[in-house]
């Protein structure tokens, strides 16, 4: 049987097959070409390093998709269709290049035994895949599944060209005279159906078969770059120049940008070609928005529809080279500052996301837009004024920074006059904020009684940078990191220990140590050190049920999540894991400057109370452990605001292990 | 429009005040400067003035600690011109600077048209011989309001909104040119990020003037500088709640509020 | 000293305003213990007829002129260095109000008196008289003397006792009728605040409220003190955010920073966002139950203890006091 030997419509078969695959492929080359044309024109930034690294990353996240399965109704259906997709693709450029060339003394597919195996058992698992799928849209479809025309045509159309496939095989074996085959198990059961057809009618509606399996193939082609499916094209390279397959994700530098990128995105052209890839490369999935503290307390961002409404708007705009006034603004009437302003910048929307988009750099480029024209809240304008000038958001003399430290009653070096092993960099919030300040006493305590050798950097310390960064003042950050990087110049040290994750997070992953970056800890990884090492003089254990809270700096951006729980259990304390934990914690709200911005409106639920009620209803828990000073602030508030304050306490990891170091009977955590 | 911003800078409070060993000044150890809060507000409305419409916004400082920070930065905010006058501001009474001033406003290049409008802040922390904004305006023989919180401009005159108690406002008409003193803007200052600062920096030059200080700095005869007495912590009120709540009431009494 | 003291009475629409007592009665001292007359000047036909209000004063110069009503600071500076050549005035009272803002300056350039601002007392040395002077927002203060006590000095508001400038005496009246040239300045109408919820910025009393008040409930007994007190509640932000009061009335970073003559904080913490906006109060009293709040470490007053308990005490005492 050779389908493009009979004559269809009048045509021979092969020239036929020749018109359709010349006008498929045309159509579905220009439009791709066209979408290239729109990344091209964004600004550069350098993807390119580190090939090895980017190519191990793209196979294991293209081919073995893990974080797929991370929503387990949809990771093995999306798994299979995925991999049956793969094998058809395969399969059927093998049928295209045999019908288009009919000399070729190469056999279809189908007619090989071993790939005629494959191409049944896949179409029976993708038929069951999209079984799953269907029933799930039909009778399980959750409230964020939207029920797109879009994505019931793929369904359908994948859905077609399994059937096609199958019922090929089995009028072929009618037509040819009902004799059923091992390898072609699917078909030969389906065959038994039809087995009082006469075989030249079996014979047509085999090749039938074949040409709408083909066309659909074809058709298929030239409506993906047109919808979501796209993704199939793009994500494998969105994953492969990924952030994460080389660096860091939360590192918002830009590698080899030929512009000056700290003015941020005010038209989609001033994005980078790799931010702009990341609309192609949603699969509208909706993970992003289903982890998103911002999205879940009511406020209007949801991540997805950032990367999203750039997109469609790149797409309206650019491919129509609309110029002028005529073009909608990218803030204001694509995306609304609003939106913008929400980000906590917890990175559980990039955590989750299947093809490793980066939204919150993105969301960051527009609010450096925001910041380069002015436009800034007011409560977040006298910050950036305050870091400005006293190098703290608390608009303080940078001279009462170590001012704590005087009640210390401890004698605490100053690291720019004397060596010591460890550079302790505090922060703002531990070394300001009177809430913190009680707890920065004791962990400076915990280190001195432990034996730390530390010492401070008093008022040369200034803001790490971190917030402002992520609130998009580049320049302001800049300035802050250079007069950071001389201070520390100029002290002696080993090691730099940090309070605060965001802290740690920039001095570790975003400052230009230019190969010289001296080991950073977080106090946390520190006390573990002491743990692990028995250096930590614990005098008692302490008793209760506490549950731990992973700071998203420190956790999500920079992977510490064990320290922390092994000194709590050092400590004897029982520890219970809230269902959000570890990767999948809950934001504070706090980050990326939003504690310094007010909610306008009224919110549903802000996250740390809903983080709260999540730590409440595990039961029993008594202490609530956080290891950042602005959780404290954060916690300490919606422990007040959910009237939990007299069953849950907020406390910082160092204020336990003090307790357990301190000679008092015991008490409960 | 010719709009003239006088920025000041006056010693950021923030930093703690002490007086120096004469007893007379300010101890300058810890000393910083900082603009003065309406004089930021004073740039804001020639801004806004300058948006609606047109004309150039020139901010005028007299020489002083990290002033030069501020005229960039207000360069960077869209002033077109930033003069500084090389005379030392510091110990320069309310006086001697509106001397100074007017001398400059009388100069060739500044002098003052029918369409000049001249926008100090309408006072400054350390205002003792009184505020810059009348003085000068005596000097230059112009109209003056103060507390100014909206200005619109028609022909030939500004509309202002000055402030009174208690929230109440009045609007006046004042012939140009004229002096007014800034309390606020009609909006809050804006921001203006670091990096264009520093843009400015690197392409905006300072004008600066040379002027002969005058010979009498300061008219008052300063006795002594001293620090209120240290509130420090709370006088903490104790006993039975009796007790303290007769304690209270006579707080409340000495503050005059009952 | 051997020359008159004048004050320069403040009204607005119809009602000499508080600062012109706080003057006569910082006048009346300095004019009794060097044995000068103590004058007042009224100025424009709407402050004319308030003359008999100021019976402190041994003698009120009238100018009963409608262009004198709301008159730019220069014209007042005119009429009033009439004043002085006729009367022999040495020392001038100027209010350190909006109201009254320039004419210190304006009379100063007039007449070669120094100006001392940010009056905030005021007594005699030897002959001088000498003035304290609040400077750098109230951190510093400097003492400035007045040769022969001659010069002007305008009054800090709230720096005297209001109290002591009232008299039932009746004073006499002296009509003046100065040259006023026109004005380049005209007022042209009132705008009025706008209505609606009470404007805190406004208030000489505010009673802060913070989530130490437990329940909406209990904010009804901050309302009963703000209310006899004359004064109006406010908040810290998780008071706002409870919805117990409108957003108008929070006080700190995001909300109002006030400046009341009292600010009562009651169950409030006093964390930095609330401190800021209220630090400025002239006197804070704080009532929290935890002695290691932070807001007694900036506090004028402080009481650990419960707030509903003491409340309830103190506005009946507050009453008491007032009759």
């Amino acid at each position: 049987m050779d389908p493009v030997k009979s004559t269809i419509l009048g045509l021979p078969g092969v020239l036929l097959l020749w018109l359709l695959t010349v006008a498929a492929f045309g159509v579905f080359g220009y439009r791709i070409w066209r979408l290239i044309g729109l990344l091209r024109q964004g600004r550069y930034e350098s993807r390119f390093d580190h090939l090895g690294q980017r190519l191990w990353h793209g196979i294991k996240h293209v081919l073995l998709q893990p974080r797929i399965f991370n929503e387990r109704s949809i990771g093995l259906p999306h798994f299979l269709i995925f991999w049956g997709f793969v094998v058809y693709v395969i399969c059927f450029n093998w049928a295209l290049l045999r019908g288009l060339f009919p000399f070729l003394s190469v056999p279809y597919p189908d007619a090989v035994k071993v790939a005629a195996l494959f191409l049944e058992s896949f179409s029976v698992l993708v038929l069951i895949g999209l079984g799953v799928a269907v029933a799930r849209r039909l009778y399980f479809a959750p409230k964020y599944l939207h029920l797109s025309f879009d994505a019931n045509l793929i369904l359908g159309l994948i859905g077609l060209l399994m059937l096609s496939t199958l019922f090929m095989n089995a009028f072929r074996i009618v037509s040819e005279g009902g004799f059923t085959s091992a390898w072609t198990p699917f078909g030969s059961l389906l065959s038994k159906a039809f087995t009082t057809m006469p075989p030249g009618k079996a014979h047509t509606l085999a090749n039938g078969m074949w040409w709408l399996h083909m066309t659909v193939v074809l058709l298929f082609l030239v409506y993906l770059p047109y919808s979501k499916h796209l993704h199939l094209f793009a994500s494998p390279f969105n994953v492969f120049f990924s952030q994460g397959a080389t660096r860091p994700v939360g590192d918002l530098g830009v590698i080899g940008a030929k512009e000056d990128l700290s003015a941020g995105a005010a038209r989609w052209q001033d994005l980078t070609w790799k931010q702009l890839l990341s609309g192609f490369s949603c699969a509208e999935c909706g993970r992003c928005d289903r982890s998103c503290p911002a999205t879940a307390s009511g406020s209007p961002l949801q991540p997805q529809q950032i990367v999203q409404k750039i997109k469609s708007h790149m797409v309206r705009v650019g491919l129509a080279r609309k110029n002028g006034d005529a073009v909608p603004k990218l803030i204001g009437d694509v995306i609304t500052e609003k939106e913008v302003w929400a980000c906590t910048t917890c990175m559980a929307c990039m955590n989750c996301c299947a093809v490793w988009n980066e939204q919150v750099a993105l969301i960051v480029a527009l609010r450096r837009h925001l910041v380069s024209e002015g436009q800034v809240e007011r409560t977040v304008q006298d910050m950036l004024g305050n870091l400005q000038r006293y190098g703290n958001s608390f608009g303080k003399s940078d001279r009462l920074r170590a001012k704590w430290a005087q009640t210390a009653g401890l004698k605490i070096k100053d690291a720019r006059k004397e060596p010591v092993e460890y550079l302790w960099f505090v922060g703002d919030y531990a070394s300001y904020d009177p809430r913190c300040e009680d707890i920065t006493k004791k962990t400076a305590g915990v280190f001195a009684q432990a034996g730390l050798d530390f010492g401070l950097l008093h008022e040369a310390e200034r803001n790490a940078g971190n917030d402002v960064r992520r609130v998009g003042e580049e320049g302001l950050y800049e300035m802050l990191r250079d007069k950071n990087l001389q201070a520390i110049g100029k002290a002696q040290f080993k090691k730099i220990i940090t309070t605060d994750p965001h802290t740690y997070h920039t001095l570790k992953n975003e400052y230009p140590w230019n190969g010289h970056r001296p080991e950073i800890l977080h106090y946390t990884e520190v006390l573990d050190g002491l743990v692990q090492a028995g250096q930590l003089p614990l005098k008692r254990k302490l008793a209760g049920r506490v549950t731990y809270h992973d700071p998203c700096y420190l956790g999500r951006y920079n992977g510490v999540y064990d320290a922390p729980r092994h000194v709590l259990r050092a400590l004897g304390l029982e520890l219970a894991e809230m269902p959000r934990c570890r990767d999948r914690s809950y934001c504070c709200g706090a980050g990326g400057g939003r504690i310094w911005m007010e909610d306008t409106e009224k919110v549903a639920e802000r996250p740390a109370e809903n983080r709260i009620r999540e730590a409440v209803a595990l039961g029993g828990v008594q202490t609530f452990v956080v290891a950042c000073p602005k959780d404290i602030a954060m916690f300490r508030d919606a422990v007040k605001t959910t009237g939990h304050e007299d069953k849950l306490a907020v406390k910082d990891l160092a204020e336990l292990v003090a307790e357990a170091m301190a000679d008092e009977s015991p008490k409960p955590a | 429009m010719n709009l003239y911003v006088l920025l000041k800078m006056v010693p950021d409070t923030v930093e703690e005040l002490n007086v120096a060993t004469d007893g007379k000044s300010l101890d300058s150890e810890f000393l910083r400067f900082k603009l003065d809060d309406p004089d930021e507000h004073a740039l804001e409305q020639a801004l806004l003035l300058k948006e609606k419409h047109g004309g150039k916004v020139t901010v005028v400082a007299l020489d002083a600690p990290e002033v030069d920070e501020v005229l960039f930065t207000a360069l960077a905010k869209g002033a077109d011109r930033a003069v500084k006058i090389l005379v030392n501001q510091s110990g320069l009474g309310t006086v001697a600077a509106a001397r100074v001033l007017a001398d400059y406003f009388a100069s060739a290049s500044d002098k003052i048209t029918s369409d000049t409008l001249v926008l100090p802040g309408s006072q400054a922390i350390d205002d003792l011989e009184g505020e810059l904004a009348p003085s000068l305006a005596a000097a230059l023989n112009l109209p003056f309001v103060g507390v100014v919180s909206g200005v619109t401009l028609a022909k030939e005159q500004a509309v202002v909104t000055k402030e009174f108690a208690g929230g109440l406002r009045g609007e006046f008409e004042v012939a140009l040119p004229a002096v007014l003193g800034i309390q606020s803007a009609e909006k809050p200052p804006r921001y203006v990020p670091v990096a264009k600062v520093r843009a400015v920096m690197k392409s905006a030059k300072i004008e600066t003037v040379d002027h002969t200080p005058p010979d009498r700095l300061i008219r008052l005869e300063l006795d002594r500088m001293y620090k209120p007495e240290a509130a420090g912590r709370a006088q903490m009120l104790e006993g039975a709640p009796e007790g303290i709540a007769d304690k209270l009431v006579e707080v409340l009494a000495n503050n005059s509020v009952i | 000293m051997a020359t008159a003291i004048l004050v320069l009475a403040e009204q607005l629409r119809g009602e000499i305003a508080d600062i012109t007592f706080e003057m006569l009665g910082a006048g009346r001292k300095l004019a009794s213990a060097s044995g000068v007359p103590l004058y007042a000047a009224l100025l424009g036909s709407e402050a004319a007829p308030l003359a008999a209000r100021l019976g402190l004063a041994d003698k009120v110069f009238v100018a009963d002129q409608p262009q004198l009503n709301l008159a730019p600071a220069h014209t007042i500076a005119v009429a009033l260095k009439a004043i002085l050549d006729q009367a022999q005035v040495g020392l001038v009272l100027i209010g350190g109000t909006n109201g009254s803002i320039g004419i210190g300056s304006f009379l100063s350039a007039k007449t070669g008196l120094p100006l001392v601002n940010f009056g905030r007392a005021a007594k005699l040395e030897a002959g001088a008289v000498v003035v304290t002077s609040q400077l750098f927002g109230g951190k510093i203060l400097s003492d400035v003397k007045l040769a022969d006590g001659r010069g002007i000095v305008s009054i800090y508001p709230g720096a005297f006792p209001v109290e002591a400038g009232k008299s039932e005496g009746t004073p006499s009246v002296e009509k003046v009728d100065v040259a006023i040239e026109a004005p380049k300045v005209s007022f042209k109408q009132y705008l009025e605040p706008e209505k609606g919820d009470v404007d805190i910025t406004k208030q000489s009393v505010l009673v802060g409220v913070g989530r130490g008040m437990q329940t909406q409930d209990n904010v009804q007994l901050a309302e009963d003190l703000a209310r006899i007190l004359g004064g109006a509640v406010c908040a810290s932000r998780p008071v706002i955010d409870q919805g117990w009061l409108p957003l108008s009335r929070q006080v700190g970073k995001s909300g109002m920073t006030v400046k009341p003559r009292v600010y009562l904080a009651l169950g409030i913490s006093g964390a930095p966002e609330h401190w800021e906006g209220m630090q400025n109060s002239q006197c804070i009293i704080a009532v929290n139950t935890d002695p290691k709040a932070p807001i007694f470490d900036g506090a004028h007053y402080g009481v650990v203890g419960d707030v509903l308990e003491l409340l309830p005490i103190l506005i009946d005492k507050v009453k008491a006091r007032k009759g």
